[in-house]
């Protein structure tokens, strides 16, 4: 069999990196990317993008070296990603910290609040309900990130881990700080407004769950394969018929109903800034859903039914 | 906070690329608050600013402006000459109140309607971001113009008792110089016959200006935090029934804490667009 050659030269200096004879012209990218970690460890694969030209586009992993437009000798250019962290850890992280740091808001940990409510215990039942509320909220994200998301890239930019945590972590130790606070107002219209907003709550997570597992079963377990997701037996995915990416839709419920609960104003600047965030991010998917798929269904929008 | 683009360094300053469009290489003179040089990373629109040499820029902001439409160019047109002229009468008023006068005290109070209405006209400065006829980021212009906003509505038209401080008039200057400077940056820019010292302004002044007036700004927002205080002013106690508090009193502090790591990376990347600019300047001028 006629074996390739590549050669890796950085795509800012032009500097010859590397140079691999006797590679077979099936390689995928990704095992052109393991050869070159042999001769630079410190560059490995997940910080490697492998482009054929030094401004294009980052090769994919599965793509093979034959069929790419190269001759026997194949030019790749290099860039460094960055050191890079995969996205199961900082998914964990940053959702670990909501989790706790709530709490000790809840328990009122001393050096919180003034001395004299050191570990007491908020007398409204409406902040008993916020804090299981919350905190089911991100046990479920942390389960779902352990065993049900399947991501299509393992990694991502270390400094996002910083970012992120920064969000999650503040934004929960903002809001927590006025939900158990001694001097918390509840919600004007009492238990009405509390059981109202506690359907809508209980119904998004529910709704964000069964889209969770409805992408989920769409891709095989290690494959990165992308289909249109449709609805399923399971009447929350029928929002599926309505918009792209249901699973933000309830998402933005679960924290409108939250806010509802707790009448917190720093809660609904979250539910603001999320929805800003998550519909970004609706669109973006939403685009790449209709250059993907010519047949796309032509009544979805991105995140909201017929609106946004 | 890595990528600043030339015009992004605009941010903190006057932003550069804000109103005129495809000016060469723009740079900041204004001394606005450097809050803006955090969100300046995700400007990645000011790209045309990179850094070219000045013809190639000139060149490329011709063709920008071609495809930009005669409404755009004569509507940014009318703007900048309009602005221009604002800052220059207010800088005129300036001067002639002290000639007149001896004192600052009541300086503020006689130029301070011109002031808010050119600073909050600039506020168009968004919007033309938003609809693209300039290329910068709206978040970079925002950042910009908002910190300015602050500056003249949130502390000084609020905070009577600081009128007459020093610090006002460091500012002021610093903030007209710079203004005049640059909206007449970007009116000769737009009718392509810019004097070469107006662009040596451009990139010269701010190695004064910025730093004199963010000490201007800093030293303003410091006389006011004792009024501030005792007023309790633009402050929501606990409780209430939306369970939220707000102290502005730290929020100025915080705000004044942010120059700290925002000023120099705001000032050092204008040097640095200053450095490039002027070496290409030279290559440019041999062809001649």
């Amino acid at each position: 069999m006629k074996h390739s050659e590549v050669e890796i030269l950085d795509a800012k200096t032009r500097e010859k990196l590397c140079f691999l004879d006797k590679v077979e012209p099936q390689a995928t990218i990704a095992e052109i990317k393991n050869l070159f970690t042999k001769t630079h460890p410190q560059w490995y694969p997940a910080r490697q993008s492998l482009r054929l030209d030094p401004k294009g586009k980052s090769l994919k992993d599965e793509d093979i070296l034959q069929k790419l437009p190269v001759g026997t000798t194949a030019t790749l250019y290099f860039r460094d990603l960055g050191a890079q962290i995969s996205w199961v850890t900082v998914f964990l992280t940053e959702y670990a910290g909501p989790l706790f740091i709530y709490l000790l808001f809840y328990f009122r940990v001393p050096f919180i609040y003034g001395h004299k409510y050191d570990f007491t215990s908020s007398r409204h039942t409406v902040v008993h309900l916020a804090c299981i509320c919350h905190s089911f909220h991100y046990i479920k994200r942390l389960l779902e990130t352990l065993f049900v998301h399947r991501f299509s890239h393992g990694t991502m930019p270390l400094r996002n881990i910083f970012k992120n945590c920064t969000y999650y972590w503040g934004f929960a130790a903002w809001m927590a700080y006025y939900i158990n606070h001694p001097l918390y107002t509840p919600p004007t219209y009492g238990a009405q407004q509390v059981k109202l907003a506690l359907a809508i709550f209980v119904i998004c997570q529910l709704g964000n769950f069964s889209i969770h597992m409805a992408l989920r079963d769409l891709r095989p377990a290690g494959s990165k394969t992308r289909k249109i997701p449709y609805p399923t037996k399971n009447p929350f995915t029928w929002l599926f018929l309505l918009v792209s990416c249901p699973n933000y839709t309830y998402e933005v419920g679960s924290w409108i109903g939250f806010a509802i609960m707790t009448q917190c104003v720093p809660v609904a600047l979250f539910s603001l800034v999320g929805f800003t965030q998550m519909t970004i991010w609706a669109k973006g998917k939403h685009r790449s859903y209709l250059k993907e798929f010519r047949d796309y269904p032509p009544l979805r929008m991105p995140i909201i039914p017929f609106l946004l | 906070m890595g990528r600043l683009t030339e015009a992004a360094a605009a941010g903190g300053g006057a932003s550069a690329a804000r109103s005129a469009g495809p000016p060469p290489a723009p740079l900041p003179l204004s001394s606005t608050s450097p809050g803006c040089a955090a969100t300046m990373a995700s400007s990645e629109e000011d790209g045309t600013n990179g850094g070219a040499s000045e013809a190639g820029e000139e060149r490329e902001a011709a063709g920008k402006r071609r495809r930009r439409g005669l409404l755009a160019t004569s509507w940014l047109t009318f703007y900048n000459i309009a602005m221009t002229a604002g800052w220059l009468v207010l800088a005129i008023a300036m001067v002639r109140f002290y000639m007149e006068k001896g004192t600052h005290k009541g300086l503020y109070k006689s130029i301070q309607k011109t002031l808010k209405v050119f600073q909050t006209f600039a506020l168009l400065e968004v919007v033309h971001c938003l609809i693209g006829i300039v290329p910068t980021s709206v978040l970079v212009a925002g950042v910009q113009v908002s910190s300015r906003i602050f500056m003249v509505w949130f502390v000084t038209h609020s905070i009577k008792p600081i009128q007459n401080e020093e610090s006002v008039v460091l500012f002021l200057v610093a903030w007209t110089v710079t203004e005049i400077t640059r909206y007449s940056f970007y009116t000769f820019s737009l009718l392509d016959h810019l004097p070469y010292f107006i662009k040596w302004a451009r990139y010269n002044f701010f190695i004064i200006l910025y730093p004199v007036g963010v000490a201007g700004e800093l030293l303003t927002i410091y006389a006011a935090l004792p009024y501030v205080k005792k007023t309790g002013m633009f402050s929501i106690r606990l409780p209430n029934k939306y369970n939220v508090s707000f102290d502005y009193y730290y929020f100025l502090l915080i705000t004044m804490a942010s120059y700290i790591p925002l000023f120099p990376q705001l000032y050092f990347h204008m040097l640095r667009q200053r450095r490039k600019v002027l070496r290409g300047e030279v290559i440019v001028e041999k062809d001649d």
